[in-house]
């Protein structure tokens, strides 16, 4: 069964506990978070966080109505897959030696990732793009020996204006 | 004007009108109870535990519809509420909980009562609050009374440290809210509500499943004019039960696990339900597959997330109930059903309650019909969780608004004792019964010291047979009767511990002795616990085991009926 991922982007009160009551909210209600990026928005007091919620359309339509009850929760959208920029940024420490370091250097050259630390034995790489950009690249570098890896979780805006002018002024609950 | 948070507290509590709290005090909050005396006006009730507290003002707030508030100390007092809370949030009940906790520069160091009762309480809770300055207290209490009490209510912490208690701040009492995103009252659309009278006029079966919104938001009378109007007849949940009639021609009972087996065939029948301020609570539902197999669904609630949560609806309106119902009113023509009517009156001849009641000595549902009969359903029934509360709500006549008082979500054993004397104090002029378990009674009887010591006067009536009966129940149907730990070989005397407390006891062990009993206790001014001696195997009939559908009901065996006193 394929795997049903949806992103939904939030912006939320920058409060002391915020992070919990989401991720309590989740858990009570037995949701399965895949990523979850967080991060100050535009605006003082608003953070702006990306979720990518494991799950079919109703599963989904209950995570969203879910957020939208938290009283911290200011607006809760859904991105759709073909309307959406998203990107990671992932760090990867990959086992390099003088032999490997210019083959290496190459490959991120082509995912026009940068090396951004070198060891004698090992380089960081840091990568930016969609999830699959990132895996590829993972996937590659795996022969070299990948040590150590770290991704953010997606972050996502729509296309366009869409969601700042969905935002402005309409931050009802819509009815179902 | 400068005061201190403690002050600060009370004038907001006041500005709120609230003038009863219950609690216990300790270290974290005597700072707070040190200011009561300045407040004459506020009554503080002093509960033996805190879970009394948080019960009392949870059956306060559902008999007043006013917001009901406790406090408890830091760590263990605020832990001990936390029975209380889960149940007030289960069951949308407006009440605003206030908690000492330790002084601002200690939390986090694990101190003496440090206990985190806002991480505690996230999950259950509507919202809640760790307030860390006193000049944020007024407008945190404003914020939290109100959304206690709009929307969907539900219970709100706030969490205030020691020291904050005594911190000097400007006190200015805030007119309004600053919640632009939480919006009360989402738009009706027109179009919906032409929809939905569509459907009603298309409908052959149609059943309205009212459930606990109607008490909620006092559509007491919209819901009357609704099935009055459109003739449709009135199935009530649990929590639904009194926002309608009981006596009313278009009253059809409860359906469900333990609900009357009319009520679940009619719904497997139904063309279309008007499910008005309930949430398909699987208790209701069964076999979600098989639950309303034939029906459209108009489903009205104020929580987007509980429409099509376990039900699709076909028609969502989001909104107040009361607001909805007098916004569809005037969209709905004038009808009859009465072939449909007629088909579930022949389910009621079909499927009886009970089989046979009058030659069974010290059987519940009769006791229960005897009670109701005498206070001519001009009473307020709090119950506890379990065989008694069922029968409660099958076998009870409930003529008044809002009189059947009982924790539907949570289904938390020993409400029954606390919810009563809040109850109670809400309502000083209702005669408040308390059905309870001798189980559940046990958990919090503590609370009779409570209650005589504030003179309040609620009717107790333990339905004592020994065991934790609704589990022996399961034990009995589904483990072949291996009564594992169910089984109070040696409970105490009932009576004289009521004696004990300061209160009248009667033991009732014969049928003849139940109405007079019942009349003494109607007639003492004052507490009075009467201990009626039922069966200890009886079961509650009909019964749908959880998850089934109505294929698999269970009515009562009519093997029973010889040797049921
Ligand atoms: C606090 C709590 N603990 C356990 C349960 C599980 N439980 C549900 S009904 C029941 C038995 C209730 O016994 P009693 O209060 O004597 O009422 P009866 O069913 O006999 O009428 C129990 C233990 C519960 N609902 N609440």
């Amino acid at each position: 069964m394929a795997a049903e991922y949806k992103t939904i982007v939030s912006l939320v009160r920058d409060r002391p506990g915020v992070l919990t009551r989401i991720a309590s909210m989740f858990r009570r209600r037995n949701f399965n978070i895949i990523s979850l990026a967080v991060g100050q928005s535009e605006t003082k007091g608003l953070s702006r966080m990306t979720f990518v919620v494991d799950g079919d359309d109703a599963t989904i339509d209950q995570v969203i109505k879910q957020l939208r009850k938290l009283i911290d929760v200011v607006s809760v959208e859904p991105i759709g897959d073909r309307t959406m920029v998203a990107r990671e940024l992932a760090l990867i420490r990959v086992t390099a030696t003088s032999a490997t370091r210019s083959e290496i250097t190459q490959i991120a050259e082509i995912f026009r990732a940068n090396v951004i630390d070198v060891a004698p034995d090992s380089l960081i790489i840091e990568v930016t793009g969609d999830e699959d950009k990132v895996q590829s690249l993972k996937s590659l570098l795996e022969s070299f020996g990948v040590r150590e890896m770290i991704r953010t979780g997606r972050v996502a805006m729509e296309r366009g204006l869409a969601l700042d002018s969905r935002r402005n002024g309409k931050t009802t609950i819509p009815q179902a | 004007m400068k005061m201190t948070g403690a002050q600060i507290v009370f004038e907001s509590l006041t500005r709120e009108g609230v003038n009863v709290i219950f609690g216990i005090p300790g270290g974290a909050i005597l700072p707070l109870y040190q200011t009561l005396p300045e407040y004459p006006n506020l009554r503080h009730i002093l509960t033996r535990h805190e879970q009394g507290a948080a019960h009392a003002a949870d059956g306060y707030a559902r008999v007043t519809g006013k917001v009901g508030v406790a406090f408890g100390t830091s760590g263990p007092g605020a832990t001990n509420l936390v029975t209380g809370i889960a149940c007030a949030q289960m069951d949308s009940i407006p009440t605003v909980f206030i908690t000492g906790q330790v002084g601002r520069a200690a939390i986090g160091k694990d101190a003496f009562q440090e206990t985190d009762i806002a991480g505690i309480t996230l999950p259950i809770t509507k919202h809640n609050y760790l307030v860390m300055n006193a000049s944020e207290i007024a407008y945190t209490i404003k914020e939290a009374f109100y959304l206690a009490r709009t929307g969907r209510p539900g219970p709100v912490l706030v969490d205030i440290p020691k020291d904050v208690f005594v911190e000097q701040a400007e006190f200015e009492y805030p007119e309004t809210v600053d919640l632009p995103h939480y919006n009360v009252q989402p738009a009706i659309k027109t179009e919906a509500l032409k929809q939905a009278a569509a459907l009603i006029k298309d409908a052959k079966r149609p059943l309205i499943l009212a459930g606990h919104g109607v008490i909620i938001s006092h559509a007491y009378n919209e819901l009357r004019e609704l099935a009055e109007k459109t003739g449709i007849p009135v199935i009530t949940t649990l929590l639904g039960i009194s926002s309608f009639p009981s006596n009313h021609p278009l009253c059809v009972g409860m359906p469900g696990m333990h609900g009357m087996a009319y009520a679940s065939l009619a719904i497997d029948e139904a063309d279309l339900l008007l499910g008005l301020g309930m949430r398909f609570d699987d208790r209701v539902t069964g076999d979600l597959k098989t639950f309303a197999p034939n029906a459209k669904i108009i489903h009205v609630e104020v929580d987007p997330s509980e429409i099509n949560k376990n039900k699709h609806a076909t028609v969502p309106l989001v909104g107040d109930l009361k607001t909805v119902l007098q916004k569809l009113l005037p969209h709905v023509q004038p009808k009859t059903h009465p072939d449909w009517v007629k088909r579930i009156d022949v389910l009621k001849k079909e499927h009886p309650p009970v089989r046979s009641i009058a030659a069974n000595g010290m059987r519940p549902q009769a006791i229960l019909q005897t009670l109701s009969k005498e206070t001519k359903g001009q009473h307020v029934i709090v119950t506890g969780v379990g065989q008694h509360q069922m029968w409660a709500a099958q076998h009870s006549t409930f003529v008044n608004p809002n009189s059947f008082i009982t924790s539907g979500g949570l289904g938390a054993m020993g409400f029954e004792v606390p919810a009563a004397m809040g109850a109670q104090v809400g309502r000083p002029d209702a005669t408040v019964w308390s059905i309870c378990g001798d189980g559940g009674f046990q958990m919090t009887m503590s609370e009779l010291a409570t209650i005589v010591e504030n003179n309040i006067p609620v009717k107790f009536a333990i339905f004592n047979n020994g065991f934790l009966g609704m589990v022996r129940q399961w034990q009995d149907i589904f483990y072949k009767k291996s009564y594992v730990a169910t089984n109070y070989t040696r409970n105490p005397d009932f009576v004289k511990l009521a004696e004990a407390f300061g209160m009248p006891g009667r033991r009732v062990a014969r049928q003849e002795d139940v109405l007079p009993a019942i009349r003494e206790a109607m007639a003492h001014n004052g507490p009075m616990l009467l201990d009626f001696m039922i069966p200890q195997e009886e079961n509650v009939f009909p019964f749908i085991p959880a998850g089934q559908s109505t294929a698999q009901l269970m009515e009562e065996p009519v093997e029973d009926l010889a040797h049921g006193g």
